[in-house]
């Protein structure tokens, strides 16, 4: 599977207030949620993004509250795959549960700038600077997520568990 | 192996034999925790799920704290179907009400945690257990959902970074100033995916609410959980609230991946500035800002030992005419328990507005909400970008003898000079 699409850059230790403010947090909607994505950070962010496209990180993403509603608005948004230096626990595991695809590259961030054309190729573990031409792999994910994503994520795994009692 | 506190909980509560650091272990967990923010989207996962039953009724606890006294007609919404969700599993801990308080103290108080326990909670303070010894951490709404329906979750075996604090306390020094010195040295996410066990000469002599303080911001430096080994003190605690623990350390010779010595007897009270909790100095060195508003409470700091030492700093005095100062006791018993000390009134004297017990204005709910370039000291746990209102303010983080001086003040002040 391949995804690619348009980078949206932001800094280090974008926190999940910044993401998704909590004067937000009094619905469940997908799309909701994503009207307000980033508002945090910058009041509008979200116009600039077009379906498809692809956010683009420093260290520690997603850092502060257990909201998954942080996760939930950035799909909402219309973005599929998060590309960072690194990220925060619990957003880490949230994002696995929703659906949204988190790739860490550490330091080789410093190859994606705002508005640059990204590939991410899940089998190959390459994400491409599709604009500047530079390839960077990233290492498989662990065998536990990769079977946790096979199988649709937590609630298929939640659910099947029930039925087997 | 020899196991460090997380190592050793996480092994009570799982038949898996615990090896290594980074090996994933299936959990069974004594409690599982959600709030009027975060049951919502639990309860759509547990029903996405085709969960009929949560594992336990008297081992989830749904606790409606943050948007609460309902501000609007959504947030009531919410707090209504958590409310009907409650009733049709017949859940035993659902608090709302007059008995409902800021969750991470109320759940304390209650005896519902305690030594070796295993807790997730869908809220990232729920490391706050840590301070009585329980393997506890925030999880997302779908994470809890699963737990409620299974009474087990997977966990990742951290490594653990072992925090020494020695020496004695000056005055006007305590548990807030300890965990930001931490948190300011190793940055926000200096303890990453990691468990942090606090040691040391300090903390043996810290109480149990101060011990709870500095767990409840391991998270801010980015930590799965913040563990305190449980003593004379936790057992006492714990006690005095119904529950039966036992003593629990880490075993010796445990492997911490990094080992932090503090010496704190000639330590200043600490802020954390605008805008990341590691942006920390102590209170001399930093610019004494006109503050529009002041709050003392939080999962952080809302406990009966926090109220007496801002009612120590502001008793007959006056807070500045410029300066709305805030305080909102944790709980019901906190409350009730400043009422009867004579707090409650020490505070109305000094001008100060005392509300109920509400997360509202940490995370820019409600009852305190910050305008463009107004700046808050606050007792809370987090100063990021726009936090408590407007992208414009600012959040100064503090012990509350910092936030009552600077009430008192009206601009960012030592509470060792006022």
């Amino acid at each position: 599977m391949t995804l690619q699409g348009k980078a949206h850059k932001v800094g280090d230790h974008i926190d999940t207030d910044a993401i998704i403010p909590a004067r937000f947090l009094v619905t469940t909607d997908e799309k909701e949620l994503g009207a307000n994505c980033m508002e945090g950070l910058e009041a509008g962010w979200v116009e600039r993004v077009t379906e498809g496209d692809i956010m683009v990180a420093g260290e520690n993403f997603g850092c502060g509250s257990s909201r998954e509603h942080a996760p939930i608005s950035i799909l909402g948004a219309g973005m599929k795959v998060v590309v960072a230096h690194s990220f925060a626990r619990i957003f880490y595991r949230n994002s696995f549960n929703m659906g949204l695809l988190l790739i860490e590259i550490g330091e080789e961030i410093v190859h994606f700038e705002d508005g640059h054309e990204v590939a991410v190729d899940i089998e190959a573990g390459t994400v491409v600077n599709v604009t500047t031409g530079k390839t960077i792999e990233f290492p498989p994910l662990p065998q536990f997520m990769r079977d946790f994503v096979d199988n649709g994520g937590l609630i298929p795994y939640v659910s099947e568990k029930l039925g087997n009692q | 192996m020899a196991h460090t506190l997380a190592q050793k909980i996480l092994q009570r509560h799982t038949d898996q034999k615990i090896e290594g650091t980074g090996q994933i272990v299936q959990c069974d967990v004594s409690l599982v925790l959600a709030n009027d923010i975060t049951a919502p989207l639990a309860i759509k996962s547990f029903k996405a799920m085709g969960a009929k039953s949560v594992f336990d009724k008297d081992k989830v606890a749904l606790v409606m704290d943050h948007f609460t006294p309902q501000k609007d007609i959504a947030s009531a919404i919410q707090v209504k179907n958590t409310r009907e969700f409650a009733q049709e599993q017949n859940i035993t801990h659902y608090y709302e009400g007059g008995d409902c308080g800021v969750e991470h103290a109320l759940l304390p108080e209650l005896g519902l945690v305690g030594p070796g326990d295993i807790v997730i909670g869908a809220d990232s303070h729920t490391c706050t257990y840590g301070g009585l010894g329980a393997f506890a951490t925030g999880l997302g709404s779908t994470d809890v959902a699963g737990g409620m329906a299974l009474g087990s979750t997977w966990f990742k075996v951290p490594p653990t970074i072992r925090a020494i604090f020695n020496g004695e306390l000056p005055e006007f020094v305590g548990a807030k100033d300890l965990i930001l010195r931490l948190i300011g040295e190793i940055g926000v996410s200096g303890a990453l995916y990691k468990a942090l066990e606090f040691g040391g000469s300090t903390i043996d002599s810290l109480d149990v609410e101060g011990r709870m303080t500095i767990a409840n911001m391991a998270i801010e430096a980015g930590g799965k959980c913040g563990l305190f080994p449980v003593d004379a003190k936790t057992l006492e605690y714990t006690a005095a609230r119904g529950r039966n623990d036992e003593a629990l350390t880490p075993d010796e010779g445990a492997e911490y991946e990094r080992v932090l010595t503090f010496d704190v007897s000639n330590m200043s009270p600490m802020v954390a500035c605008p805008h990341l909790p590691d942006n920390v100095h102590p209170v001399e060195n930093v610019e004494p800002k006109k503050v529009d508003q002041v709050v003392i409470g939080s999962c952080t700091n809302g406990r009966i030992s926090d109220l007496r030492e801002a009612a120590a700093v502001l008793k007959g005095r006056k807070v500045a005419s410029h300066t709305r100062a805030i305080v909102l006791p944790a709980t019901p018993n906190i409350w009730k328990q400043a009422l009867r000390e004579g707090l409650i009134e020490t505070f109305m004297d000094s001008g100060c507005i005392v509300g109920p017990a509400t997360c509202g204005p940490c995370l820019g709910g409600h009852m305190g909400i910050l305008a463009d370039g107004e700046v808050a000291v606050a007792t809370t746990n987090r100063n990021f970008k726009g936090r408590m209102g407007s992208l414009e303010s600012e959040v100064y983080l503090s012990s509350p003898a910092v936030a009552a001086a600077s009430a008192l003040a009206g601009e960012i002040a030592d509470p060792r000079k006022v």
